[in-house]
């Protein structure tokens, strides 16, 4: 089956910097997909590459097996988002822009006006012009200019950016809604919660390279196998934990044990404990959240970042 | 969404709608209205008149005047301007708005979006010519009456054969307009930034002027883009005398061909990479 999105080895440099460096990216059919970076990672580039705005130096990206720079229109067909803000035209109405656009998308686009306007919750200021709304609004109508051409990929760069809670709350919930309807959703953020509650698959990039892509759920099983403990005798408890087979990573502190372990470890420690006649108050298993991971990624040297990465890409 | 063409009639009529939303246009509209007023309500006002110019002697003689007086003037530094108020403004505009990312990430190819945006500059640019020479006809033969022209070869011409005269040579205008579009096409294309093309197109307009006064450069003053303002005359001799409308023609093509050839290959190729 035809990935989405399948990108290998982009680089866009502007002089001296590379924007984006050999990034490759796979988004298959169906995926939710998050583009995750610190603001200048190179995420809006690599977005403006994917949909054709702009030539890269090196490599090449194809759209549901289309390339954008050789078949130009064409192969946007069933591709639809924005990158940055979305942008319309002040001096139209949020009406007339989407008639604009749905003009230049041909086929029956114009049919889809109001039915847009609506999942956008437009439809009583459709009339006003785009010069008078509030960002979360322009960021509501962009995705109604996007669902005009019936897409079946949705490119979404920072969605939420800029909007006041309710606003995020909304465009999360609609791309929700989005991707229970069947569309693959790439969605480019620097928010951490964004990206795991909307996400089934994330590509973590910084400096321009892409150090982490694959599942959301694996990449948060990396680092399973960690405990906190709390007893009725914590000292005697990590004595025996560090002489228990399969333990490891002992420490102590004043909120308790922590260790790693597999499961069956971790059982018979729990019953050595009891051996003991000591008390388990708590045995909780530790998962590093995604925005531990992130900023492990992230905040390393441009070497640990490039060539070592925390978790191969 | 299969595939679907667009066809570059439709993001041409959208172009004009947009034209037509925007303040702009109808300053320079407004302009090519209000000037031609201007004259009229000067000429009425006392008994001067413009002396020494192409059919100067007429205005108050003929209504069909007017107009060419009006073209004559308009050369200067009137069209040039407003034709380059939108020339220059139709593809910085979408670079200043962002707008540009939005319609090229629909369904149309770069090159309808570019070819429909000239389209809708020269409609606005002949429209406004259109709309200068048909009220200074229409006031002219209000106050004036549409008595016959005398030729600038000093012939009479009749009514009939004087509107259809002015008509050709609002067309003669046109191809020194169509250049000057281009250029402003041309500058609003690289520069992305509307108030440097306009201002710069009118700049290069002047500058035109000023090298076709300098004695010095009387070789090269014939391919001037100003003087081929002026190529309308040769169709008020009589008998017509062509070669210098076959000379703007092929001078104004000269000037356009290449700035649109250039500013298109630059569109096609950019960077969308604001906004």
């Amino acid at each position: 089956m035809t990935a989405a999105i399948e990108a290998r080895g982009l680089v866009k440099r502007y002089g001296e910097i590379t924007a984006v460096d050999h990034v490759d990216l796979t988004v298959r059919s169906g995926d939710v997909y998050g583009y995750l970076g610190p603001n200048g990672a190179g995420k809006t580039t690599s977005l403006r590459m994917l949909l054709g705005l702009i030539r890269p130096d090196e490599g090449s990206a194809r759209l549901f097996g289309h390339d954008p720079l050789v078949e130009g229109a064409r192969a946007l067909d069933g591709v639809a988002g924005f990158v940055e803000a979305p942008r319309f035209y002040p001096y139209m109405s949020a009406r007339k822009n989407l008639e604009f656009v749905a003009a230049l998308d041909g086929g029956d686009a114009a049919e889809r006006i109001d039915e847009a306007l609506d999942t956008v919750d437009l439809t009583k200021r459709q009339h006003d012009k785009v010069r008078g709304y509030s960002h979360g609004m322009k960021q509501r109508l962009g995705i109604a200019g996007a669902l005009l051409r019936d897409p079946k990929l949705l490119l979404l760069d920072e969605p939420t950016t800029g909007l006041d809670p309710a606003g995020m709350r909304d465009m999360r919930a609609l791309v929700h809604r989005l991707a229970e309807d069947g569309l693959t959703v790439l969605l480019s953020s620097h928010l951490m919660s964004e990206v795991e509650d909307l996400c089934d698959r994330v590509a973590i990039v910084t400096r321009g390279r892409v150090v982490y892509e694959g599942a959301l759920d694996e990449l948060i099983a990396t680092t399973a196998g960690r405990y906190d403990l709390r007893t009725t005798n914590d000292a005697e408890a990590a004595m025996i934990a560090r002489r228990a087979h399969g333990i490891a990573g002992v420490t102590v502190s004043n909120a308790g044990i922590a260790f790693e372990g597999d499961e069956v470890a971790v059982a018979h420690l729990t019953l050595e404990l009891a051996q003991a006649g000591i008390g388990l108050r708590a045995l909780v298993p530790r998962t590093a959240t995604l925005e531990e991971l992130f900023f492990r990624m992230t905040e390393g040297t441009p070497e640990q970042n490039g060539s070592q990465p925390l978790v191969p890409a | 969404m299969s595939a679907v063409a667009v066809s570059t009639r439709t993001v041409y009529a959208w172009e004009v709608r947009k034209l037509a939303a925007q303040k702009r246009t109808y300053i320079g509209l407004g302009c090519a209205l209000l000037v031609p007023l201007i004259f009229i309500a000067s000429l009425l006002a006392d008994d001067g008149g413009p002396e020494g110019i192409p059919f100067g002697d007429y205005v108050r003689e003929s209504g069909l005047a007017i107009p060419l007086v009006g073209l004559f003037f308009g050369a200067f530094w009137f069209f040039p301007l407003v034709t380059a108020l939108v020339a220059g403004d139709i593809v910085a505009t979408e670079d200043g708005n962002g707008t540009l990312k939005t319609i090229l990430t629909r369904s149309v190819d770069r090159w309808q979006i570019f070819l429909a945006k000239v389209l809708a500059a020269l409609t606005y640019a002949f429209g406004a010519l259109a709309l200068f020479v048909l009220v200074g006809l229409g006031l002219g033969g209000v106050f004036w009456g549409f008595d016959p022209l005398v030729s600038l070869s000093g012939t009479e011409i009749s009514m009939e054969r004087s509107l259809l005269l002015l008509g050709g040579a609002t067309l003669a205008y046109a191809l020194p307009t169509f250049a000057v579009a281009s250029i402003a096409v041309l500058l609003s294309t690289v520069t992305r930034n509307s108030a440097a093309a306009v201002v710069s197109t009118l700049m290069l307009s002047l500058i035109m002027q000023l090298l076709g006064i300098v004695s010095a450069l009387e070789a090269i003053q014939p391919y001037l883009l100003p003087r081929q303002f002026n190529a309308w005359q040769g169709l008020l001799r009589d008998p017509i005398d062509w070669a210098p409308i076959l000379r703007a023609a092929w001078v104004s093509a000269l000037y356009a061909v290449p700035a649109l050839l250039w500013a298109f290959i630059h569109f096609l190729r950019r960077d969308v990479a604001g906004g």
